[in-house]
């Protein structure tokens, strides 16, 4: 399902770019590890050697954000059938970033002492996208998070202005669109993520199930809808509605 | 005490192996499984699969601490919140000394021998798994960052190796 794309969207998980001197020379031959034809980086720095904290001054400028998440959605708009496959692309791109920002966001809320345990149950994991995850994408946590009250594998999640949107015009013909649909796949990603290891390894696949043949429901899926009103206080309103699978409401009942 | 670490993605593909020796006790950190043993290895990790896919949900720490045995082999296991498996299996052995092979369930497991210094079963040697864990789990996750990385692609970065191999050195 998490597809390498040759954009890496937003790029929030990556390390801010360098920004020390380079180091003396004296001391970069010892850090060069011993392996034959492998490229580093000219401050003789690795991926392996940057602290995994991000400091709260290493934040992303929002003009540049602006910029590559426009590009990201003209990408995603070429040959496209429609909306609904321009919202799959989207959602696509978006879901390898739930995936990485899930490990590190648990990582940097863990102390020694005190390591976070996993959110598998599903009200910490909404929690934990409301807030530790909102906050590291958008610098805030979401407005609101509740359960449907028709159907009870339905919960949402309503931002009041997604960051995403707010530079994006949506022409009129296309009103259906919400390019949210891009954080619903991080979302995605980090709640497939989590409950996800169940019946997607091997032993699964070939024994688990009624059903051997038919590949298992994803835990979850993810939307995003427009929900604003005209006139209202928030017309740019975006609820992602997260519809979980049978087996995870299943597990959830176990307990 | 000789040790074998095994990442597994969540299709149960294995991405990362290493054979690894104890550090403690005056060790010279070099693995000693007799020769059977160590094709055995990743057999063993393999079957312990289904006490994690069992404590998964049941347990939401990610070190889910020493979940299978095999003769006198143990193994444990931390699991990433994205559900990748680390497994590490020990042997027991006195230091810088070759296992007692051919005994018990033959092919090099010996019967499981509690007076060996560094008991897989004790809380000391449980600490220090999880401490290895806990940095091999910091170095997995800035291999995560990589674009071109994707949860189920072979970890083959020598500067990752090394890292393990140091943590290993650190705490087991």
């Amino acid at each position: 399902m998490a597809t390498t794309l040759p954009l890496n969207p937003g790029s929030k998980p990556l390390p801010p770019p360098q920004r020390s001197t380079p180091q003396s020379s004296k001391s970069t031959p010892q850090q060069q590890p011993q392996s034959g034809g492998l490229r580093v980086p000219s401050n003789r720095k690795t991926i392996y050697d940057r602290n995994i904290n991000r400091t709260r001054t290493a934040e992303l400028s929002r003009a540049s954000f602006a910029y590559l998440f426009g590009e990201m959605v003209s990408y995603a708009q070429k040959r496209v059938t429609g909306i609904q496959d321009l919202e799959r692309r989207l959602n696509e791109q978006g879901y390898p970033i739930g995936l990485r920002l899930t490990p590190l966001l648990l990582h940097r809320l863990s102390t020694p002492t005190a390591p976070q345990p996993r959110p598998t149950r599903i009200l910490p994991l909404l929690q934990f996208i409301a807030n530790p995850l909102w906050r590291h994408l958008f610098a805030r946590p979401a407005d609101a998070i509740e359960s449907s009250a028709t159907n009870p594998k339905e919960y949402m999640i309503t931002d009041n202005e997604p960051l995403v949107n707010q530079y994006i015009s949506v022409p009129k013909e296309m009103s259906q669109l919400n390019c949210a649909a891009f954080v619903a796949g991080v979302i995605e990603g980090v709640v497939c993520g989590v409950l996800g290891g169940q019946g997607v390894g091997l032993a699964a696949q070939l024994y688990g199930g009624e059903n051997p043949d038919q590949p298992r429901d994803p835990p979850a899926v993810v939307s995003a809808h427009n929900a604003g009103e005209e006139g209202g206080m928030w017309p740019g309103k975006t609820v992602f509605l997260i519809k979980f699978s049978d087996d995870v409401m299943k597990r959830e009942s176990n307990k | 005490m000789s040790y074998y670490f095994t990442i597994l993605s969540t299709r149960d593909t294995p991405l990362f192996s290493l054979a690894l020796g104890t550090a403690k006790a005056g060790g010279d950190s070099t693995p000693r499984f007799p020769p059977q043993a160590l094709q055995l290895c990743p057999y063993l990790l393999h079957a312990s699969l289904d006490f994690v896919d069992e404590a998964q949900f049941a347990n939401p720490a990610m070190y889910l601490k020493r979940i299978d045995a095999f003769a006198s082999a143990s193994i444990s296991c931390f699991i990433t919140p994205t559900s990748t498996r680390f497994l590490l299996l020990h042997l027991p052995h006195a230091p810088n000394t070759n296992p007692q092979a051919g005994m018990g369930e033959g092919r090099g497991f010996g019967p499981f021998v509690p007076a060996v210094p560094m008991n897989p079963a004790s809380p000391q040697a449980e600490e220090a798994v999880r401490q290895f864990f806990g940095e091999v789990f910091e170095v997995w996750i800035k291999a995560q960052m990589s674009p071109f990385q994707d949860g189920e692609g072979k970890l083959g970065s020598p500067v990752f190796r090394e890292r393990v191999r140091a943590a290993g050195r650190k705490y087991l």
